[in-house]
């Protein structure tokens, strides 16, 4: 065992649906701490990836570690965040509800919540900017609320390490402003953060390392070093879009301004 | 008219009391349970798992007359009803692994299968030698009238175990019920909960049996559910007015079918149920429909 094991290592993880594999011999270390975005296209199994290693989704084969532990030991250290739109929304509950629902692993599910666990399910909510909608029912929010509500969830379990399904999908300006604020603050406080991430062009401002997936790992490391054109080229296929490509040079204007974030 | 009073103010006479008592426990937990069975998208397999009671109850029935025991006895009866329930919902579950055949067409299967077999061996049942079998068709459309006080009792314990195993599973069963992907990330026995909750679906349809009967024993669990949840957002409200509009739907309805006996305990529960849907559609706070209509007449006003 390495002395700083990492947050995620997976050895040789293989998965598949029916006949077809989505994962075939995965083998990748994410790193101690920091924001990782998993990129990669449709159907490359990067939300399988997060889910096997979850064991959400069973596993043909394959080793699972967190922080050098089997998931059971170190379940207490794991966020998950699901796809906004694996749940239903009408269900009757109160936004506060869902971000307490963060609390219950830690304190038990059988008696009612304490007092100060429910101010720490409000303080997340007031991190993603929803403090004001903590009576509110889970319907009535928009997507972008809804997506907040689920990372003041993830936030309230106090975890050392998320695993985060598209956190940015179907979100406006100001909530990806928002998300991207709190995960840049995870991983100031020295917490891991593992996100599948769909859109290259931001890719490069808001993650630190990257593991380009297909099906395999097609290469994985700090960002500067990996994100390449043809690293891309080879994760994708040949099927990147020319605005795509257009993102990716080092000079794009949708690349630069977008640099100043911390 | 004074039957149904005696029947409604418990005032028929201990049995009466006992039964009238047993139908409203069974109300109770059929409509708190209802809760859990509707968000989790379970209504058609309970329904599924009704049907399939019936072969349970023909075979209880014919091997207590082949070996000489009492072929009415309630708990063998329910027993039966409950071993090929649990069969059918175990099918449900294997014809859909895997994406096989769809949700839907494997409980339509099951539905057709066990209902099918169960009224092929009523036709056994009726050329058996003994006495009883009358009683059989009560659990088809539910027959509260002239269930013993010892039966009542045995629903009302069953109804009384089953409130309390979801006041216990509660908010596990919430957190299920609205992301099974999170709860099992934080290490809640997803599984296990979801058997849980089959096997309470299980227990309560078993109960209802008798005084609803296996056609309509879902109603009690869908339709106090969705009047609820018609009413309130709150799952901390949900629950407990789904149980008592459950437990309303079932005491005044087993009280109408006791003021007129021709109607079977199971139609008049259900349509009592439905009543109390239907006001709720129509009044509900924010969701009825008069609440609707009185909005968007305002927001046009509004916009005009």
């Amino acid at each position: 065992m390495s002395p700083t094991p990492s947050a995620l290592e997976l050895r040789n993880l293989s998965v598949a649906y029916r006949e077809a594999p989505v994962l075939q011999g995965v083998s990748w270390r994410a790193p101690q701490s920091g924001l990782t975005a998993i990129v990669g296209p449709n159907g490359a199994g990067k939300s399988t990836l997060l889910k096997a290693a979850l064991e959400l989704v069973p596993r043909l084969s394959g080793e699972v570690r967190f922080f050098g532990q089997e998931l059971r030991q170190a379940r207490r250290r794991i966020g998950y965040l699901p796809q906004r739109a694996s749940v239903d929304w009408d269900f009757p509950a109160t936004v506060l509800q869902v971000a307490s629902m963060g609390r219950y692993p830690r304190v038990g599910w059988f008696l009612p919540l304490p007092r100060a666990e429910r101010e720490r399910a409000r303080a997340a909510l007031a991190e993603v900017g929803m403090a004001d909608f903590a009576g509110r029912q889970i319907g009535q929010l928009s997507g972008g609320q809804q997506q907040r509500v689920f990372l003041a969830r993830a936030l309230a379990l106090e975890a050392d390490l998320y695993l985060m399904d598209e956190p940015f999908a179907g979100v406006d300006a100001a909530t990806e402003r928002a998300i991207i604020d709190v995960l840049h603050r995870l991983g100031r406080d020295g917490r891991a953060v593992i996100a599948v991430h769909h859109d290259l062009a931001t890719a490069p401002q808001y993650f630190e390392h990257v593991c380009l997936l297909n099906r395999e790992v097609v290469a994985a490391g700090p960002m500067e070093a990996v994100f390449t054109p043809e690293n891309l080229s080879r994760t994708y296929g040949g099927r990147l879009s020319m605005l795509d490509e257009a993102a990716l040079r080092p000079s794009s204007p949708l690349r630069q301004p977008l640099r100043a974030v911390p | 008219m004074e039957a149904l009073l005696q029947a409604l103010t418990f005032s028929g006479g201990y049995n009466a009391r006992v039964v009238a008592l047993g139908c409203a426990a069974f109300g109770l937990a059929a409509g708190a349970l209802g809760c859990f069975v509707l968000l989790r998208g379970r209504a058609l397999i309970a329904d599924a798992a009704a049907h399939a009671t019936l072969p349970g109850l023909c075979l209880a029935f014919i091997l207590a007359a082949t070996l000489g025991w009492n072929p009415r006895s309630l708990p063998l009866l329910m027993g039966g009803a409950a071993a090929t329930a649990a069969l059918g919902v175990l099918a449900v579950g294997a014809l859909a692994r895997g994406g096989r055949l769809r949700d839907d067409a494997a409980m339509a299967l099951v539905i057709s299968i066990g209902f099918g077999t169960g009224v092929a061996l009523l036709s056994v049942v009726q050329s058996l030698p003994v006495g009883g079998q009358a009683g059989l068709s009560s659990f088809i459309l539910g027959q509260a009238a002239g269930m013993s006080a010892a039966d009542a009792l045995l629903i009302l314990w069953l109804a009384v175990a089953a409130l309390l195993a979801v006041a216990v599973l509660f908010r596990p069963l919430a957190v299920l019920c609205f992301d099974a992907d999170f709860a099992a990330s934080v290490g809640l026995p997803v599984r296990w909960l979801d058997l849980a909750l089959l096997g309470l679906m299980l227990a309560v349809t078993v109960a209802g049996l008798r005084a609803v009967g296996l056609i309509l024993v879902v109603a009690l669990m869908v339709v106090p559910a969705a009047t609820a949840r018609l009413a309130t957002e709150r799952l901390s409200v949900m629950v407990p007015l789904a149980g008592l509009l459950g437990a309303v739907s079932a005491w005044m309805g087993a009280g109408l079918s006791a003021a007129a006996p021709a109607l079977p305990t199971g139609a008049t529960i259900a349509l009592v149920a439905c009543a109390l849907f239907l006001l709720a559609l129509l009044f509900a706070p924010a969701r009825g429909v008069v609440a609707f209509a009185l909005r968007q007449r305002r927001l046009r006003r509004e916009a005009a």
